[in-house]
């Protein structure tokens, strides 16, 4: 299903974003190969996540495009859907559900052969160290928790594209290394990251891009 | 088709374990029909009368009272971003969630409704009518209430507005289930109506979850 890593490549070009009828962004471009990650950094406001949002499908350009592979992203949304994954503001946990209930069900949902899916997500588990957690409702997580429970979504279903809105967020110091250690594995086998974030996180070789030089100059009043 | 009935196996369980809104619904519905003799007083001949039509409104009122709960828990906690990213069609995903919210409260609404049809002398005859009425009635109510349910979604004071909105669309289904049972009961064949009941419930599978879908990506831009 996920085509040759050899040759994928992600890019946009021209993007621009509006929101509230003020423009966010524009002339926004970028292209990404097999392996390669790119930091958004910029001020409150910048369009860090607009950007992600228009990345992720769920919130269509102004102007500009998106290709995967040299085809428009336009085209198939489903596919696309298929191949990302989007972690924004909201975990996405259900109170009532436990941790491997929650996750299951999303890995389900996007890697609908069961029994694989299930491997998987026993791996997810671990690898954010939510094993113990497991059978705990969702309800009694902590912010970090429900943060690392949404992060282990990222493992339980194999998707190329990673679409990161400040994944750091509320996680401590040994979670940071442990998701450090899965994008660093992630990049290794030919999957792409974008990611926003105000927290240092290492990512080495990873292409910046300030959002802040694609900002337009207000008009005054 | 297995993402199909994941969603509708996950809402399930969520209504399974939360319990409330199903009991609230059926509750709401048994209260309010009870309510009918105290009001209009318990000669048998008036209740009779009446009875296609209390159960046929407080039906229509109790399936409304949960339909704000179908789009917005998962808005409010980012799962409907990831539901609208699951690479599958969204009205697949939305159908699954109406099928859901029918088997939460439809279904228990259209069990209880030949017990309080005893309770309002309802002649025996509209009895088999009165279940096929509320058999193709109901869907109609929870596939045409997704819709407003999603166009309301992350406004203030959505549940008033749901019911300005979606309240006219329901009075076909009125007009018709009432018809059927009074035809029943008065011996002629209840057939016509429930062959437009059956048509209307055709024309909302078909159209409701796709008008719903574009009404979800709208709340979500």
């Amino acid at each position: 299903m996920v085509p040759a890593m050899t040759e994928t490549s992600f890019s946009a070009k021209d993007l621009a974003c509006v929101r509230g009828g003020r423009v966010v962004f524009a002339g926004l471009g970028f292209s990404l190969s097999a392996g390669g990650a790119l930091v958004l950094l910029g001020p409150n406001g910048s369009g860090k996540s607009s950007l992600l949002r228009v990345l992720a499908g769920l919130l269509k350009p102004a102007h500009g495009a998106l290709a995967w592979n040299g085809q428009s992203v336009g085209d198939d949304p489903e596919a696309h859907a298929e191949r990302t994954h989007y972690l924004g503001h909201h975990d996405a946990v259900k109170p009532v559900l436990s941790v491997a209930e929650n996750l299951r069900f999303w890995a389900h949902l996007h890697d609908p052969h069961a029994e694989r899916a299930g491997r998987a997500v026993d791996h997810a588990l671990e690898r954010f160290g939510l094993s113990r957690l497991a059978s705990i409702p969702g309800k009694m997580l902590s912010a970090g928790q429900k943060r690392r429970t949404n992060l282990a979504r990222l493992l339980a279903a194999p998707s190329p594209l990673w679409l990161l809105d400040e994944p750091t967020t509320a996680l401590d110091k040994a979670s940071i290394k442990a998701l450090e250690q899965v994008l660093a594995e992630h990049r290794a086998t030919g999957g792409m990251v974008v990611l926003s974030t105000h927290a240092d996180i290492v990512m080495p070789g990873a292409t910046e891009l300030h959002l802040d030089k694609f900002a337009v100059a207000e008009e005054l009043p | 088709m297995n993402r199909f009935f994941e969603v509708v196996r996950r809402d399930l369980r969520l209504a399974l374990r939360q319990g409330s809104d199903s009991v609230m619904v059926v509750t709401f519905f048994v209260l309010t029909v009870v309510l009918f003799p105290f009001g209009i007083g318990p000669e048998v001949n008036v209740l009779e009368r009446v009875s296609a039509g209390v159960l046929m409104v407080t039906a229509l009122l109790a399936s409304m009272l949960s339909l704000d709960r179908l789009f917005q828990a998962d808005y409010e906690d980012g799962s409907l971003e990831l539901l609208v990213l699951t690479p599958a069609p969204l009205g697949v995903v939305v159908a699954a969630k109406m099928l859901a919210h029918w088997l939460t409260t439809g279904l228990p609404l259209m069990i209880a409704a030949p017990v309080l049809a005893v309770l309002l002398h309802m002649h025996e005859d509209g009895f088999i009518t009165l279940l096929a009425a509320m058999a193709l009635g109901t869907p109609v109510l929870s596939l045409v209430g997704g819709i407003g349910a999603a166009l309301v979604l992350g406004a203030r004071r959505g549940g008033v507005l749901l019911s300005l909105l979606i309240l006219p669309l329901y009075v076909p289904v009125l007009i018709f289930g009432v018809g059927a049972i009074d035809a029943a009961v008065q011996g002629m064949s209840a057939k016509p109506h429930l062959l437009i009941l059956a048509a209307m419930l055709a024309a909302a599978l078909v159209l409701a979850p796709w008008a719903s879908a574009a009404a979800l990506r709208q709340a979500l831009e």
